[in-house]
Order: structure tokens, then sequence, then C-alpha cells
């Protein structure tokens, strides 16, 4: 239960990070960021097989992770900072010139943890997939783990991709759906309603795994590990975990009007008072 | 190198070139993986499903897909060569090819065939015109066009052991084979003929249109330097400045819009290094239409009398 406690005061610092990364530079998207710390502070610090460093792309013998809704980089850049892919003072350079902290993850500028760029959304399954087919062929028993948002389902490759994964039973791949249903212009239901969600997942061929408490660490843990259980079953697996966009920080809290829109000094104060720092220290 | 000596041993189409060169590349290199989105007869790719069947991935009628699935493969190690026709290749996955691809830095081959006009009866939807410019235009991309069976196959071996994205153009028609023996060095102008007059860049199919071109007008004493540039990107400048400087008068001939393609590229090293005056052999914003390869060069202005008024052209301005 110790790691427990320093996992949850991990996602306190890191909703910290967040806050004050896009503070910083008056840019950035902290609703999804906020909405999906628990699930990155799981993966990196409870389920991954993974090194930090010396960071290498391949990433032989080790867990792999890919997010396609590339705009919510302010929490991966914060949880891999804080798990040792890079100095946690870089959070600093977030979004500015010369940064290796792009608004967007990208490999150009060699920021160690990033595998591919994202950003463009709809991407990401596919690149997962050719992950865990280049696994397979290697006879690498490791999992890849990918992120993609509700709103990016719209986007008609993530079906490609998904028809793909069943037909060829890419079965050490887990996908998680931030499934928060918001996205800019609204909720998903006012802009394209996603319809019955886990039906269509199951429909192409899916193992399906529903997370009611996407911001609860300990659920976001156990539901990853059962995941993770479920692989290697001739099934890809899929958790669609509920969350709430901008979690943690009460006037950001449910809504879409946070998607991409960073806080002024007042609501700054207001949310560090709500997200006292941590004995991990701010950036 | 006498442009006489240049001579066809038969006909054997740029896409038989691919399959076999990604056969013998994957003989040799375990790392090789080819995926193709429901058109591995016509890329010639059966060969390699056939020895490799654990190393080949049908994708489906589904292209955005094969890009980034070609991305997360290369991410994890291996060499991916994806096939399709050069419309579905380029246009359709663009924003693929661009974030997932070239801006990442993988290394993956785009392998193109179909391309340009010479598809023939399929028509406009299918001939794409514009897709060495939009390759040309990515940060990083490598970017070829091989001209015959021979190149091809020498192009298809030598991208899988350069590390780096590539896109591969190549095409479906049987069409004349003159460069065995000769040597294939991604970046490298392939000089085919010296000449003093005037210098005649071509790549793809048309570089055979410009051999035959060349060898009519030193039947009437005008001599051509004719450079094959199966590289678009990156361009082997040198060779083209250089030729420049001796002929002073350049003629660019290739199967692609003439905004964009080869000739740009060329236009834009010289009027940085030695403007002269130079004529463009492509189509003139326009798209194709069904008919078959020779009736559709010659009705795009990219036929055998296209190159001689070029030539003919740069001359006088040239005087």
């Amino acid at each position: 239960m110790a790691e427990l406690q320093n996992l949850k005061q991990l996602c306190t610092q890191v909703r910290r990070d967040i806050m004050r990364m896009v503070f910083n530079v008056q840019s950035g998207h902290p609703g999804g960021s906020l909405g999906c710390t628990e699930y990155f502070v799981a993966l990196y610090g409870a389920i991954m097989k993974h090194k930090p460093a010396p960071f290498k792309m391949e990433g032989r013998g080790q867990d792999l992770f890919f997010l396609s809704n590339g705009h919510i980089s302010p929490v991966w850049y914060s949880v891999l900072a804080r798990t040792g892919y890079f100095p946690v003072k870089e959070l600093h350079t977030f979004r500015k010139l010369n940064s290796r902290l792009q608004g967007h993850p990208a490999t150009h500028e060699g920021l160690p943890g990033i595998r591919i760029a994202s950003g463009s959304l709809g991407q990401g399954i596919s690149v997962a997939i050719g992950a865990a087919l280049a696994k397979r062929l290697d006879g690498d028993k490791r999992t890849v783990y990918a992120l993609t948002g509700d709103g990016e389902l719209q986007e008609g490759q993530c079906w490609e991709a998904i028809m793909f994964a069943a037909h060829n039973k890419v079965d050490n791949l887990v996908v998680t759906v931030d499934w928060n249903g918001q996205q800019i212009d609204g909720s998903n239901d006012e802009v394209l309603s996603l319809g019955d969600l886990p039906a269509k997942w199951k429909a192409f061929g899916w193992d399906v795994i529903k997370l009611d408490a996407g911001n609860d660490l300990e659920s976001v843990i156990n539901t990853l590990k059962r995941a993770k259980r479920r692989t290697g079953k001739g099934r890809p697996v899929v958790v669609l975990m509920r969350t709430e966009m901008g979690y943690g920080v009460d006037f950001m809290q449910g809504t879409h009007k946070w998607h991409g829109k960073s806080p002024n000094q007042e609501q700054l104060d207001s949310a560090l008072k709500q997200l006292p720092e941590t004995t991990l220290g701010d950036f | 190198m006498n442009i006489q000596d240049i001579q066809s041993t038969g006909n054997k189409a740029t896409r038989d070139g691919f399959g076999q060169g990604l056969l013998e590349a994957a003989r040799l290199n375990p790392d090789i993986v080819g995926l193709t989105a429901d058109l591995m007869e016509s890329l010639q790719m059966q060969h390699f499903k056939k020895e490799f069947p654990e190393r080949f991935i049908q994708v489906g009628i589904a292209e955005a897909n094969m890009i980034s699935i070609a991305a997360g493969l290369a991410t994890a190690g291996k060499i991916p060569f994806t096939g399709t026709f050069a419309n579905f290749s380029t246009g359709r996955v663009y924003d693929q090819i661009r974030q997932s691809v070239a801006y990442s830095h993988k290394n993956v081959k785009i392998c193109a065939s179909h391309a340009g006009v010479t598809l023939g009866e399929d028509g406009a939807t299918h001939q794409i015109l514009e897709d060495l410019g939009m390759m040309r235009m990515l940060p990083g991309m490598t970017v070829i066009n091989p001209c015959d069976y021979h190149q091809t196959m020498a192009a298809t071996m030598a991208i899988a052991n350069y590390k780096g994205p590539v896109y591969l153009r190549f095409g479906r028609p049987a069409w004349p084979m003159f460069t065995e023996g000769l040597p294939f060095k991604i970046g490298k102008a392939l000089l085919l003929g010296k000449g003093s007059d005037v210098t005649i860049f071509a790549t793809g199919h048309l570089t055979w249109t410009a051999v035959e071109a060349a060898k009519e007008l030193l039947d009437q004493g005008i001599s051509c330097e004719v450079i094959n540039i199966h590289t678009i990107k990156p361009l082997d400048e040198k060779a083209v400045i250089e030729s420049a400087r001796k002929t002073r008068a350049v003629v660019v001939a290739e199967e692609h819009q003439r905004a964009g393609g080869l000739g740009d590229a060329i236009a834009n090293v010289l009027v940085h290094n030695f403007p002269v005056p130079m004529e463009y052999v492509g189509v003139k914003d326009s798209f194709g239409e069904s008919g078959k390869p020779t009736e559709l060069l010659d009705k795009y202005g990219m036929s055998k009398k296209d190159i001689l008024w070029a030539v003919k052209d740069v001359l006088d301005r040239k005087k």
C-alpha cells in the first residue's frame, strides 16, 4: 500500500506540473491531461516493464506505449520526467523555442520516451499495431499499450486499425480509450455521437473491458492488470475508460471548455491550492 | 559514354523490377517486412509472400492504416516496404506519411506503382502526376523514380540498405530495358551519353524517350548530354550544375506535372547557381484520361517529339 500512496502523491504532483506548464506558456491542453493522470501514473508506475535510461527507440524486451491523442502531451511529459526519462527541470521548456518538449509529442528533437510524433489524430492505434507485429515477429513477449481519445474515434483510420487488429489476432496489444465524452466543440453526443461504443468494439472482434472509475488510481491499476492478463488469447484488448476531463481542478472538471485553454494567475493559484505541492517538489 | 551505345534489350515493367528487388533484398535482410493494401500482384509482391509468408502483411483496402502500421514496425526495428498504387501511396495518405514517417524519421519504404499517365486505361483517378512534388516537399524524404526494370531492382535493393524514409516510384507498362550493368547509387546522377550542345535530364519512363530523342538529334548534328536523375531528392546538384555549365542549355523530361517535380528541382538549383535557358517536358497543369500509355504520353506532351521541340527551343534561346 505504500506504493499506492506514492503513486497517489505522484498523481497530485503531475497535476501540479500540468497546470504550471500550461500556465507558463499560456498554451497547451490541460483538460484531457488532468483526466488521464491516473492512467499515465498507473501505466508507467505500476504496469509497464520499461527502461527509461538509456532510452532505446526499438524497446526490445520492454513494454511500449504510444499516445495517439498527442495534444495531452503535458501529462505524458510530466510522467516521463518523473519516471526518469529526462530531467524534471526540463518541464520548464514546454512549448518554448528550442525545446525538446514540443506542443505535440515528437521524436525530431530526440526527447527520450517518445517513439513517434502524434497530434494529427487517428494514427496511434495503427502505429501500436505495427510495433506489436514487430514484437510478434521477434518473439518478444512484451505488450504494446496505446491511448486514444474518444472523439478521435471519429477518424476513419481508427476503425481500419480496429478491424485489422482483430482479423490478425494482434493479442499483445492493449488499447485504452479516454472516454470522457468531450471534444473541442462540445460533447461527443453533440458533435458526432459514438453510439454504443462497447458494442462497436465487440462487433469488431475485440476483448472489451469497461472501466467506470478512470480517475481512481487503484481501479485503473487493477483494470490494466486485468487487461494485461487477457492478452495472448487471440484477441486485442480494449479498455473503455471513463474519465472526467479536468479532473482534480474543480473549475475545469467535466467540461470541454478547458480542452485547449490555459488558466490565468488567479485560476492557477486556485488550482494549486487544490493540489498541494508534494515531497517530490515542483519543477 | 556514348548515347549510341545505350540499347534496349527488350521490354519489362519497372514494377517487375521492384518485385524481384524486394525478394532479393529480403533474402539478404531478415528485418524486411512487406505490406500491401489489396494490390499484391499489381506490385509483384507475390514472390516475396511465397518465400516469406510470415513477413508479409495484407492490410486490406486501408492505406492510411498501412502507412501507420509501417511506421510502428519501423519504430520497433523492422524495415517495412509498403506497396500500393502511387496515387494511394501519396495523396491519400499524405498526413500519415508527414507525421508518422517523415517527421518521425522512420525507416519506411513507400513503394508506389502505376505512377503517371502510363497507367493507361484506368484514367485520371489513378494517374497521379503530383506525387513527386508532394514527396519532395517533405523534409528528409528520399525520392527515387527509376527508369527501367534493372534500375528499379537495383533501387529496391539499395533502399533496403539505406536508413531513412524513401518514396520509390515506378510504373505499370512493359518498357525498354537498358541499364543492366550500369551503376546505381542513391543520390548519384547517371550519365548515359556525353554531349556539348544541350543537357537532357530525365527521370523514370521518359529516360528512354530522352535516349531516343538524343540519338535522333545526333543524326541532325546536335550533341545532347543525357543524364538520368533517378534520385530526385537528394538531387545530385554537382552533376546538374557541371553539365549546365558545359552545355548552357537544359531540358528536363519527366512523367509528372511540370509543377513540383524534377523540372522544378533542377530549376531551383540552376537559378541559384548557373541560370541557363531551360525547358520542361511534362504535363501542363492537367489531369490525364483513359487511353494507351503511348497515346497518353503523346497527347499530354511527353513523347519523343516533345523532347525534340524542347531541345530546339532551348538551343534557340541559347544563341
